[in-house]
């Protein structure tokens, strides 16, 4: 008899551009503390073991996991990091739990992205040192060249990549927690200077510092603890190549692979009929549909005229990115997939306040672990 | 243990060297390759990969894990990195542990990799960045500052000399020079390790591993599946992990309770209430000699402070009762650090098997304990093999 | 999950030692410096401004101000150093910021011949653990020790911290400049 997987408590802090006052471990706390309240938990006492999701050059320290274990209650006990959003790490805390020996696991995840003075330089330093880094070019280059490839071979419009700006940054508005919503319109949008052509500044999410944390435990600490658990459905990650020359441009195959794994786990044959709103990873715009197409969100080449004709709004047929997405909340390094997670939880509770969908039932969050790489996680969440 | 049993049925590994013509991405393949082949499998086997690498700054590339995946076999596969500093070449089986002992795969392919050689001039500035950014990097600290320390603490709180340290330098040197992939086995004397260079007192030349190239590649597999691909799986019987806090200067550096901590989860997990009688083989990780002491006693393997008779009355050489190190560990094989300590799990399982040729310890060991540590001296991660599945 | 067909008969028991050379490739210096190996070099330019927050400010602020703080937890009734908002041990916060001396006991120490990048360095450093005194017993931070010589130090040697004059004082664990000796 298989165990069953809840998340029973979540805490966050708001997303802001800047948040001078406050170190990276006080952030960690503050969503801690949070969580732990929501859950009902002691973590000296009630937590079994404390999954971590942080880069090194993303924070200026090497071997980061040594900085994390004070500031969530877990000094001496069990703690480990996944070099990969967080997303990952509720992947692994699920497992953890699911071989019987663990149950109740935190997973935390956090962004100081403004303390990075030098972001270009830690995005070409994951480029290949021997193939594509001597090239000297902005790693953004990378995702102007996925677009490129994807609208050419999908047919969708920069214009509609562009709605997917307008409708997030605008329902970034209604999420307090959210670091850019704004009323922008389309013009506005395509307007914006280009960056990577055919990346438009506007298409770029940007970064915001804040912090997540999550609790998950096993059907009986769930039940035990909180009157609605939000359960795991299904997991999945996939890890495609990292080579330029090789990939498959158009295509987000790591994200269709994680959700056929995740969809599978979580019975879901249809996944347009039985999903009813879903959190994609948007820190292109143009990712935002093709993550749609991947997680078969839609019929192919659908997912642009769907977007404009509003279907994906929150009042449409299935809302995508009701949190802002990061284009609203902003990008958080390995967050941003548990900010997508936190929303799914908030509106199966039924707590999402003015955001609230009716009849969310089953939610499904998508990250992307960004440039240079394509590798990136699903996880599916549920009322049942 | 866990909701399936899972064994290590398959291993492999490169050279540890220096400095290595092959990438990081061509060591995790020659590793992963060599693994994969002693077990007749191919990576259509495989149904998820765990890699473990240490800090990104010796390899030089962010991001580490993704880059290295097509080498490790990670090509669209789910494949995940995890991280605890130097204690990851044990955590990385350990994770494979609960990818298949959650029911969710079959066969993990874990892979451990690391090319130092690439931070120039000399890898061990990549520490400096390990420190506190704001309370300890101004003071521009060497790593080996906080082991000298801890070193010396150990010292004067039992009155140990550092004769009786250089002993385990010698012991794994000598049983570093059986071991195919050794950078640094050799046959010295405590006088040698007492009149090598002083780097940083009482730290001296010998008593520390080198820096190094290598990776190692391991391949787990749940009960049923491993029992059709060998006749002889080793079984995980309990794993353990703990982390400490980051303000180490606050903590007692004489005893390692992270590490007990680590030890008693994987004890408890294997059904093992009497440590010393029940291991039978052990891999402390050994980068420093020190530490090997240290190690054993965090282990429950010997009391505080007498670790040090353990190596002089030979308990501890391959003919003892209770071998440790008998791969030679870091000091006599090497150091690419996490590729080490997968390495030291990979001699528990040949050990176990019968399979470690000069290195073979006598009797038939049925249960050994593979350990791994780092980060600010404060993660203990504690794997135990045996032929049987757990006893629980 | 994979189909795994019975491989037992085809594979050989494997020794390790038995096998030819391990894969690698050992390199000399020599092998780079004159060209018969081909590298790429990459110098990165990574620079960070990190927030220090709450507690760690303040910690700052006081060394600005010559003193040395703590915060308190008064649920384990510990004062330790340098502060943080949150005690590890039973994790309550951590609001009460009090001043340690600066004086304490060498906890442990090293006579350090190179530098952070491993370059030999002519005169040694001598790295410590200074247990500082009004801070809970073993609680102690990182610092360096002057004005003593190396032979003379041993766990237990009672030492005071010696400040940069308050005019060039920036708020940064080197405004203490080392550790010495109490007179």
């Amino acid at each position: 008899m298989t165990r069953r997987v809840a998340i029973v408590g979540v805490g966050a802090t708001v997303f802001r551009s800047v948040s001078p006052e406050l170190s990276y471990k006080e952030l960690m706390y503050e969503a801690a503390i949070r969580a732990y309240a929501d859950a009902g938990i002691d973590p000296r006492v009630d937590v079994d073991s404390f999954v971590t999701s942080a880069e090194d050059l993303h924070e200026g320290t090497s071997i980061f996991d040594e900085y994390t274990p004070d500031q969530l209650g877990g000094v001496l006990r069990p703690n480990h990091t996944i070099t990969a959003d967080g997303l990952n790490s509720i992947a692994a805390a699920y497992m953890q739990i699911l071989t019987g020996e663990f149950d109740v696991v935190v997973v935390e995840a956090h962004s100081k992205a403004s303390n990075s003075l030098t972001p270009e330089q830690v995005a070409a330093y994951a480029l290949d040192p021997v193939y594509t880094r001597p090239l000297r070019a902005h790693p953004h280059f990378i995702a102007g060249m996925e677009m490129n490839r994807f609208l050419s071979e999908s047919g969708y419009t920069r214009e509609q990549c562009a709605q997917v700006c307008v409708k997030n940054r605008r329902n970034a508005l209604a999420n307090p927690l959210a670091a850019y919503g704004a009323s922008t319109e389309l013009r506005e949008v395509l307007e914006s200077p280009p960056a990577f052509a055919p990346l438009s500044h506007a298409d770029i999410a940007r970064y915001a510092d804040g912090a997540v944390v999550v609790v998950l435990a096993d059907e009986e600490r769930a039940r035990q603890l909180n009157s609605i658990p939000i359960w795991v459905r299904g997991v999945g990650w996939c890890s495609d190549t990292p080579a330029l020359e090789t990939r498959d441009w158009g295509q987000a195959v790591y994200a269709r692979l994680s959700s056929q794994m995740a969809y599978k786990m979580a019975e879901i044959q249809n996944p347009r009929e039985e999903i009813d709103l879903a959190e994609l990873d948007d820190s292109f715009s143009y990712k935002e549909l093709q993550a749609m197409e991947a997680l078969g969100l839609c019929e192919p080449g659908q997912a642009g005229a769907m977007t404009v004709a509003g279907e994906t709004k929150p009042d449409g047929s299935l809302p995508v990115n009701i949190s802002g997405g990061s284009l609203g909340t902003g990008l958080a390094h390995e967050a941003t997939g548990l900010l997508k997670l936190f929303e799914i939880v908030l509106q199966l509770r039924g707590h999402a306040g003015p955001r609230q969908l009716k009849n969310a039932r089953v939610g499904v969050a998508q990250s992307w672990k960004g440039i240079p790489h394509t590798s990136g996680a699903v996880v599916v969440l549920g009322r049942e | 243990m866990g909701l399936r049993d899972v064994a290590v049925v398959g291993a492999g590994l490169t050279k540890f060297m220096r400095r290595s013509l092959e990438t990081g991405r061509e060591l995790a393949f020659e590793a992963s390759k060599m693994a994969l082949d002693s077990c007749g499998l191919t990576m259509d086997d495989v149904d998820c990969v765990v890699i473990g690498t240490a800090p990104d700054a010796f390899d030089g590339v962010h991001m580490k894990g993704e880059w290295l995946a097509d080498g490790a076999g990670g090509w669209r596969k789910p494949v995940m990195r995890g991280y605890v500093g130097g204690g990851t070449g044990v955590f990385s089986p350990i994770q494979a542990w609960y990818h298949i002992a959650s029911g969710l795969f079959d066969v993990c392919l874990v892979v451990c990799e690391e090319k130092m050689s690439t931070c120039q001039p000399h890898p061990q500035g990549a520490f400096l960045t390990i420190f506190d950014h704001t309370t300890e990097r101004a003071l521009k600290p060497n790593l080996l500052w906080i082991f000298a320390m801890e070193m010396q603490r150990y010292m004067t709180t039992y009155g140990i000399s550092e004769r009786d340290i250089a002993r385990v330098a010698v012991k794994n040197k000598r049983n570093g020079l059986d071991h195919p992939a050794t950078q640094v086995g050799a046959d010295i004397t405590v006088d040698d390790v007492m009149n090598s260079a002083v780097m940083s007192w009482p730290v001296k030349r010998l008593d520390v591993s080198p820096t190094s190239d290598g990776a190692v590649a391991m391949v787990l597999a749940s009960d049923r599946v491993a029992r059709r691909i060998t006749d002889k799986p080793v079984w995980i019987q309990g794993v353990g992990w703990s982390l400490d806090t980051q303000y180490w200067a606050n903590r007692d550096l004489a005893y390692p309770t992270y590490l007990e901590k680590a030890a008693r989860m994987a004890y408890s997990m294997a059904g093992v209430k009497e440590p010393r009688k029940e291991i039978n083989i052990v891999e402390p990780y050994d980068p420093f000699d020190y530490k090997e002491l240290h190690h054993l006693e965090g282990l429950q393997l010997a009391p505080k402070g007498g670790a040090p008779q353990l190596i002089i009355d030979g308990v501890t050489e391959r003919t003892g009762n209770m071998p440790s190190c008998p791969s030679g560990g870091l000091l006599g094989v090497g150091n690419p650090i996490a590729a080490a300590g997968l390495m030291k799990v990979s001699e528990i399982f040949w050990q176990l098997r019968g399979e470690a040729g000069k290195r073979q310890v006598p009797g038939t060991p049925a249960r050994g304990l593979a350990q791994a540590w780092g980060d600010l001296m404060q993660v203990g991660t504690v794997i135990i093999l045996g032929n049987e599945p757990s006893s629980r | 999950m994979s189909q795994v067909v019975d491989r037992r008969q085809s594979v050989s028991s494997s020794e390790p030692h038995d096998l030819p050379t391990l894969p690698g490739t050992p390199l000399r210096d020599s092998d780079i410096r004159e060209g018969r190996v081909l590298t790429e070099r990459w110098d990165p330019d990574l620079r960070y401004a990190w927030d220090t927050g709450i507690a760690i400010s303040r910690y700052l602020q006081g060394l600005k101000e010559g003193k040395l703080l703590g915060s308190f937890c008064s649920t384990c009734e510990r004062l330790v150093v340098p502060p943080r908002i949150v005690c590890e041990q039973c994790f309550r916060p951590m609001r009460e910021y009090l001043p340690v001396k600066d004086t304490g006991t060498v906890n442990t120490f090293s006579i350090s011949h190179v530098a952070w990048n491993a370059q030999p360095i002519q005169t040694p450093d001598i790295p410590a653990v200074i247990d500082l005194d009004g801070a809970s017993p073993g609680i102690g931070i990182l610092h360096k020790l002057g004005e003593v010589d190396p032979n003379a130090v041993q766990t237990g040697l009672r030492v005071e911290a010696v400040w940069e004059p308050a005019r060039k004082r920036k708020g940064a664990i080197t405004d203490i400049r080392y550790f010495r000796p109490l007179s």
